[in-house]
């Protein structure tokens, strides 16, 4: 394992244009393994447009990823995801009315020779789920129980289990947390500290501060398609960033040039 | 009651334990289950003297069954993959004629017609699904553009060429062709004889045909029912490719994101109802020895019905082949039975409708059942 002075992951003034809209105006970040990185923004600041290009989804107009020490180049999400960079997306995590190991398994299903054809080998996939789970603290019916049947906060967990399983370096979740009920919420955020002592890096995008306060090692603000820079956990107060994030003066300026009609 | 969960394996106390009976009813077989047992029970016990379950009257509704189980199949897996196909029934239509024109009209050998066309119809279903996935427009409306396009043709082609709609003669054509008994041949003769013999089925009992058995074998029309039965069964459940169509149908942009081909399983799950439609299509030419350009009309919404009653999501993502091959079933020995039966055949088509809304009102509940959602 790398130390953990090494960044597994460093982008480096990061630029993203779509047409004559500046989406990120270079933007700079290290991740470290081991270590829960807050992205934090609110709505708009370029939260995820950052992330998909993390993740292969967007082509950054201009700037540097350096995965491992070496210059990266994606030219699709699978091309982020075969190196080791996963990302968990909110809504598009689980399919419903799949079973849990079906979904577990999507895209990676085990094979089993059965003579010249090769079947889904559900034994394997079934009992895999099941151990899986409940190393995250989720106990099954059954591993053919459907992922509707599981609340927000369960998927999100069937999902990170699922990243950390095929070998996720780098897990980005966006935004688990917003759609999440306070305990629904505690339990998602106990699964990334778990996450994290195994020594994987984890990109926590949030616009609530006090989510990422508990979690988090670093902290980074993006306010319009740029950073405020990068605090460590304790040299930061969460209304300091709370503050960052609305956009401090520019917000009280705002606030003058309206005449208080707002 | 089943016995109280143990506190180590129960992480959430409001889970409850589900009965047995809430267990199967989630399985989307079970209203095909339920369903051929009624429908059997039934003509058992109102029309067990009419002939239909003498060797005759099987043959004549297995056949029946087994065309729509044909279509069914494919119409299955593509509903479960996310899409329909509307153009199934013109593309019968089409398929015949073309099987037809080219082995008779353009007196190529049959098995050279067979091959071609059925190289065209998959190239036709590759282009729906090109269309719909490129476009993302809802297949629906594709389809429904294929099933005028196609329908189209099959009725100029003949027009043009023969100054006629229906094109015979290819039972002639077909005299000998090492292919098309694949289609319009019989198998297990020797054991329908044996029957016959023994007196286990009926024979003729006079003419040139005197001593040999009215049903003298099983057409390859049922065989290739029951072969993509169990292939589409086995591709859906048992292998990687099934846990694709599941992942296209039941949410696309979730499926990408992990990395299914979801394009890729879209199209080619078109080409598999193309495919099924062309088995028909060359079943029915070779059987009736002609094509004829009204053929298989409504035939895609009977298929729709069939994968429906046998508890598929229209929305996609769920379903079985093997329900859909009972719904196949229970439309084939209704729509015969009805008729040994002595009831009026326009009763089938309120049956059907009859059916098919309580098929989509349990299948709604059912998936509600699934998801959790109220």
């Amino acid at each position: 394992m790398s130390s953990n002075h090494n960044p597994i992951i460093e982008m480096k003034g990061i630029e993203k244009h779509f047409g004559s809209v500046i989406a990120l105006a270079g933007v700079s970040l290290k991740v470290y393994p081991g270590e829960c990185h807050c992205l934090l923004g609110d709505n708009g600041a370029g939260k995820s447009t950052f992330i998909k290009t993390m993740s292969g989804v967007h082509k950054p107009t201009k700037g540097e990823i350096h995965f491992e020490g070496k210059p990266l180049n994606f030219e699709r999400p699978r091309d982020a995801i075969a190196a080791g960079i996963s990302t968990v997306y909110q809504d598009l995590a689980m399919i419903p009315l799949m079973s849990v190991s079906r979904n577990f398994f999507m895209g990676n299903e085990p094979l089993r020779k059965f003579g010249l054809i090769k079947l889904f080998d559900h034994e394997h996939a079934n009992r895999v789920t099941l151990e899986e789970m409940r190393k995250m603290g989720i106990n099954l019916r059954g591993p053919d129980q459907a992922v509707g049947t599981l609340s927000g906060g369960e998927r999100q967990t069937v999902a990170i289990a699922r990243a950390v399983h095929f070998g996720a370096k780098v897990l980005i979740l966006d935004e688990p947390t917003s759609a999440l009920g306070v305990r629904q919420t505690a339990n998602v955020l106990a699964t990334i500290d778990k996450v994290r002592k195994q020594g994987i890096a984890v990109v926590f995008i949030t616009h609530n501060v006090r989510h990422a306060m508990a979690v988090g090692d670093q902290f980074t603000v993006l306010n319009r398609g740029k950073t405020l820079g990068t605090a460590k956990r304790g040299d930061i107060t969460p209304e300091e960033l709370q503050d960052m994030m609305a956009g401090g003066q520019e917000l009280v300026a705002l606030e003058g040039s309206l005449g208080g009609t707002v | 009651m089943s016995e109280a969960p143990s506190p180590a394996l129960n992480g959430d106390e409001r889970i409850k334990t589900r009965s047995r009976f809430r267990e199967a009813l989630i399985r989307p077989e079970l209203g095909g289950i339920v369903g051929t047992a009624v429908v059997f029970t039934l003509f058992l016990l109102f029309a067990s003297d009419s002939g239909m379950f003498n060797s005759q009257g099987i043959m004549n509704w297995s056949q029946v069954s087994a065309q729509f189980m044909i279509i069914a199949v494919g119409a299955c897996l593509l509903m479960i993959a996310g899409e329909f196909d509307l153009s199934v029934g013109s593309m019968i239509g089409f398929a015949g004629m073309m099987i037809a024109i080219f082995s008779v009209t353009l007196g190529w050998p049959v098995w050279l017609a067979i091959i071609v066309t059925f190289a065209l119809a998959l190239a036709i279903g590759a282009l729906n699904g090109f269309i719909v996935v490129r476009t993302g427009l809802p297949s629906f409306i594709v389809t429904l553009a294929f099933l005028f396009i196609l329908r189209g043709f099959t009725i100029y082609f003949p027009q043009t060429i023969e100054r006629k709609t229906i094109i015979g003669g290819v039972k002639d054509a077909a005299e000998g062709d090492w292919l098309a008994p694949l289609f319009g041949g019989k198998i297990f003769t020797g054991l329908f004889q044996w029957m016959g013999d023994a007196g286990i089925i009926a024979v003729f009992e006079r003419g040139t045909r005197q001593g040999q058995p009215v049903v003298d074998g099983v057409p390859m029309l049922i065989i290739w029912a029951l072969v993509l039965v169990v292939l589409g069964h086995i591709l859906l459940t048992k292998t990687r490719f099934g846990n694709w169509i599941f992942a296209a149908g039941g949410d696309a942009q979730s499926a990408r994101y992990t990395g299914v081909p979801v394009n890729r399983v879209k199209i080619l799950m078109f080409m598999t109802t193309a495919f099924c439609a062309t088995v028909f299509a060359t079943c029915q030419v070779m059987e009736f020895g002609s094509a004829g350009a009204d053929r298989g009309l409504l035939k895609e919404f009977e298929a729709i019905i069939a994968v429906v009653i046998g508890g598929a999501l229209l929305t996609g993502g769920y379903g079985s082949v093997i329900g859909a091959a009972l719904g196949a079933l229970i439309f084939g020995v209704v729509q015969q039975g009805l008729f040994f039966a002595g009831v009026e055949s326009s009763l089938f088509r309120v049956f059907l409708g009859v059916i098919l809304l309580f098929a989509v009102i349990l299948n709604t509940y059912i998936r509600r059942m699934i998801t959790g959602e109220r």
